[in-house]
Order: C-alpha cells, then structure tokens, then sequence
C-alpha cells in the first residue's frame, strides 16, 4: 500500500501492482490483507473481498480501490495504512465495453458503487454526462472522485432532492440517444434496468454479488439472466442490461 | 516426492479437491502461465453427471468463521458436454486427470463410468456418493449395503482405479469404507463437504437457495483429521484426505493421520496458487523433521 485517504465515509485504498497486468475499465481485484486475514487466529474474514477498480493511473503501477466499512473484511481493509500489505488477484472479469455504439455515454452511479465510473471517465475519449446518488452530503465527498458529475442524495443536503434515477429519467427524454453504465445499489441498478427496458436504451451494469474465489472456480456468485445462471466473476460484473430480468440478485447488497 | 498412486504415476502428493479448481476457467482468467506451472500433481474435475445441471438458485455462499458453506447444487454441462467440450481442453494439461462423477442411481453411475474409463485422457474416476439414490432413497455413501450395491454394478466396468469420495454425514464412517473395500474401490477420499445451514439474520430465514450447504475449509479441519485416522484404522486402501488444508503443515498432519495423497480445496478459492505454496511448505517441513532425527 502506498497511501490511504479519507473521503467522507469512503476509503481509498492506493497501492502498486508492479508485476501485474493493467486492468480495464469495470474489471476487479479479489483483496484481503497479508495480516490477520482468517488463517491463524483469526475468525472472519476468511474468503477475500472483490473491488472494482477505481481508478489505474496510466503512469506507474497504482491501482486505487474504494471501500466503505459495512462488515469484517471492508473494517479490516479499511484499517490499512502505507505501508501494510495488500494481497491482490486479478485483474479479473469482463469490464465495460467502451463507446460500442454511436451513442453518448451516459454514466449513473449510487454510493461505493460509483468506483468503476471513476475509471470509465479516465478511459472514456467522447463527451460523456455522469449521474451519481448518495444518502446525504456526508455520502456525497465521495463525488469529488469523480469529474462534473450531477448529484442527487436521498435526504437533499446535496444537489437534486430524490432518487439518482429521475435525473437519469429526465436525461434520457431530454437526449435518447445514449449508451447508459450504471453501477450502484441493488434497488437503484434495477430502476436503471428497467428505465432501459421502457425506453429501448442500451445499457450495461456493473453488478455485485458474493464470490468466494472471483476466477471461476467456486460457481458462487451466479446471477440469473435470461441466458441461464451467469458466474458474475468471469462472465461479468459488467453485463448487458437486456440479459437481465432484474438487478435484484439474491445476496447482493448485503 | 514422486510416487504411484493406484498405478498413476505422480509427481508429489498435492491434488484438488473437486469443485474447487477449474482447470479451463483459471487458465481464462490468468492464461497459460497457470497451466504451465500447473499446481496439482493431478487434477480432480467438477462433478459430471448424465444430465447437464443448472445448479441452485442463488446465494450459494456463506462465510463462516474460518470457512465457508456453499449450496452450489453441482451445475455441469452433462456427460454429452463434458465429452465433447471439456474433456479435450483437460487432456491436454500437463497433469493425469480424475473425473468426479455423480449418478441418482446406479444405472447412471454405471452409464457415466462405462462412457469416460474407456478414454485415454481418464486416468481414473471418482465417485461422488453424497446424494440420494431415486430408487432407494438412501444416500449411497451414507448406507455400506447401498454403497456395496453400486460397487457391484460399476466394478466389472473397468479396470481403472475407481475411488469412492466419502460423506462425512455418517453415523460410522469406518462401516462405509470396509464396505467400499470389500466390493472393490481402488481408493477412498475423504471428506466432503459436512451439512450445515446459514440464517440471513435480517429475516431469519434460510440464507442459502438450497436452503442448506456443505461447510468446509480450516473450521472441518479437526473433523477430516480424525475421519481419516478412524478410515485408516478400518483399511489397506490408499486415502486422499482433504478437509480445511492451508499450509504445509495441514498436508502433513493428514499424510501422519494414514492420506496417502492430500486435496487442497477452499483455501484454492483465497489463493489460486494454494497447491504449489502448501506443496513447498509441506517440502520445507518434511525436510525440517527429516534433519531433526
């Protein structure tokens, strides 16, 4: 680990992964830590946690993830501090598919969920509209992650008073023609899903779900689409909006 | 380490435990890298069955205290896939291949060993006896008559080691190995996963699709130390013990309980290179008591 930082309720884990391969945009990284991680003595933690990648700065090696403390192993993570140990795998999965269509991006993200727009922004060559919902202002120091974006919080201390996906309803009447990526709480990715499914837009998510290993082997983290059961580690996390009957995948956003 | 294991011929007694390495889905994920220096003297494929299998509904994952309970419910792409889609990619890795295999029935267990022994890339085939039989009901590796029954039917089929994966759900496990032994399997391997349950503490309903799992890594360790000693102490057979292996030091504490090969399996899904790391350990530690004598 190279420097910790504090952002509101959110942490921002930086580290360098000299050896490793680069990742792309919406891939993740299974963390735990090289200390108290199960094992020994300890109890939970035991299996590692998947990040998103938030940010990959394209010079150096540094690989920057955000956590927020919500159980034992993002409490444990959260606890790091330069120069601790971070164990990595990955890059891992099947990112964001960039600019595939004639279409504007049109980025939408909710609370910790909004890391892999973060490096979507970074990747992203055409102009682009970034939508991000949080709880409250305290929530929302997490935006200054990420550049020009529109916020909305539940409780309206911070920009629009409402749910991040009435702003989304309005941009999409407003301009069509877009490509939507959403990343966020279970709730809100399927109010995106559906705002999708009514106005025929293309969009991809970025879904969550629990993984015991994130490569493939334990068959933990299926989410069901209308392709079947799809193993979200190497499948996903990105998928494409129109695969799903619902973002609401049992487990998720436990 | 080299040794010979029901006549294959391996380079050090680590292998995976089924369903917790994927040979074809590891390789996609960290390229050939990993198949190269593959980390298993062997390789133990998921659980095949005739029929493909589109596994439980989700959550399959629980994490306990120092393991894990999962309800995955054995998704496969079914025999016909299996033959024609994996086992060509798995024979060329660069490890002799196990297939698991698991049938409700006798006649299926039959139809899946008379369909993959005969394929050269088959080094030999383990039975997975952790589910019910239609016909009976009983659980054929809970029940030494059921499991006698199913040996009888499969045995004559082929000459290549058949090795009986036994359930840890058992009142007398020592009763279901004599009885795997007496009717002809070649080798034993213990334990699966043991039954448990998980209650999602917002509702307080069954967390788990499948309503129950199967707990396994460091919290069963004790439990497959003293099952592998109590089924060392019942036959002559050669035991593949696997049950919560993290370090070197578990492998050996197994290979003193009477293993004679060791699995490693949940501790492969926090550490993809699980195999080779507590294969160095167990080297180091083997090395260590050898110069103390």
């Amino acid at each position: 680990m190279v420097a910790r930082e504090q952002h509101g309720p959110y942490v921002v884990l930086r580290c360098e992964d000299p050896a490793g391969p680069r990742p792309e945009a919406g891939q993740f990284y299974m963390l735990s830590t090289a200390e108290c991680w199960g094992g020994g003595e300890g109890e939970r933690p035991f299996l590692p946690r998947a990040f998103s990648v938030l940010r990959a700065p394209a010079d150096g090696h540094e690989l920057h993830f955000l956590l927020q403390d919500v159980g034992p192993g993002t409490k444990r993570l959260c606890e790091l501090e330069p120069p601790d140990e971070l164990l990595l795998v990955g890059p891992l999965g099947v990112g964001w598919k960039l600019a595939r269509q004639e279409r504007a991006p049109l980025l939408v993200g909710g609370g910790v969920g909004i890391a892999p727009l973060a490096i979507l922004q970074d990747q992203l060559t055409q102009a682009h509209t970034t939508l991000l919902g949080f709880r409250d202002a305290a929530h929302a120091a997490g935006a200054a992650l990420l550049s020009n974006p529109r916020l909305a919080t539940d409780d309206g201390s911070a920009g629009h008073h409402g749910l991040v996906t009435e702003l989304l309803q309005d941009r999409i009447r407003d301009d069509p023609h877009v490509e939507i990526y959403g990343c966020g709480p279970p709730a809100m990715l399927e109010a995106v899903r559906g705002l999708c499914e009514q106005t025929e837009t293309p969009g991809q998510l970025a879904l969550e779900a629990g993984m015991a290993c994130g490569f493939g082997a334990c068959f933990g983290c299926v989410v069901a689409t209308r392709e079947g059961y799809l193993r979200l580690c190497i499948d996903g996390p990105v998928l494409d909006a129109a695969k799903l009957m619902t973002a609401m995948s049992p487990g998720a956003g436990h | 380490m080299s040794l010979t294991f029901c006549g294959v011929e391996l380079e050090h007694p680590i292998i995976n435990a089924s369903g917790t390495f994927d040979a074809l889905a590891a390789e996609r994920a960290f390229g050939e890298q990993l198949t190269e220096h593959f980390p298993f003297s062997a390789f133990v494929s998921k659980t095949v069955t005739v029929e493909p299998r589109r596994g439980n509904p989700p959550p399959r994952l629980w994490e306990l205290s120092g393991g894990l309970l999962n309800s995955i419910g054995l998704p496969n792409k079914g025999l016909a896939g299996y033959l024609r889609e994996d086992l060509p990619k798995l024979a060329q890795l660069p490890v002799p291949l196990i297939v698991n295999v698991m049938g409700f029935s006798a006649e299926q267990v039959a139809e899946l060993v008379q369909s993959l022994a005969p394929r050269e890339a088959v080094a030999a085939l383990e039975l997975n006896v952790s589910c019910p039989n239609v016909e009976t009901g009983l659980i054929m590796g809970a029940d030494p008559q059921e499991l006698s029954r199913l040996l009888g039917r499969v045995r004559p089929l082929t000459d290549k080691p058949l090795i009986v994966k036994l359930t840890p759900n058992v009142s007398d496990v020592s009763a279901v190995a004599r009885a795997a032994e007496d009717a002809g399997a070649s080798a034993l391997s213990l334990i699966n996963t043991i039954r448990g349950m998980a209650l999602d503490p917002a509702t307080g309903e069954p967390w788990l699709g499948g309503i129950t799992g199967g707990a396994s890594g460091p919290a069963v360790r004790a439990i497959a130390l003293a099952q592998v000693r109590t089924v060392r102490d019942a036959v002559e057979l050669p035991i593949i013990g696997m049950g919560g292996v993290q370090r070197g030091r578990d492998a050996a504490d197994l290979l003193r309980a009477g293993a004679d090969l060791v699995a490693v399996g949940t501790e492969s899904f926090r550490d993809p290179g699980a195999g080779s790391r507590v294969l160095a350990e167990l080297k180091r530690s083997l090395g260590t008591a050898c110069n103390q004598r």
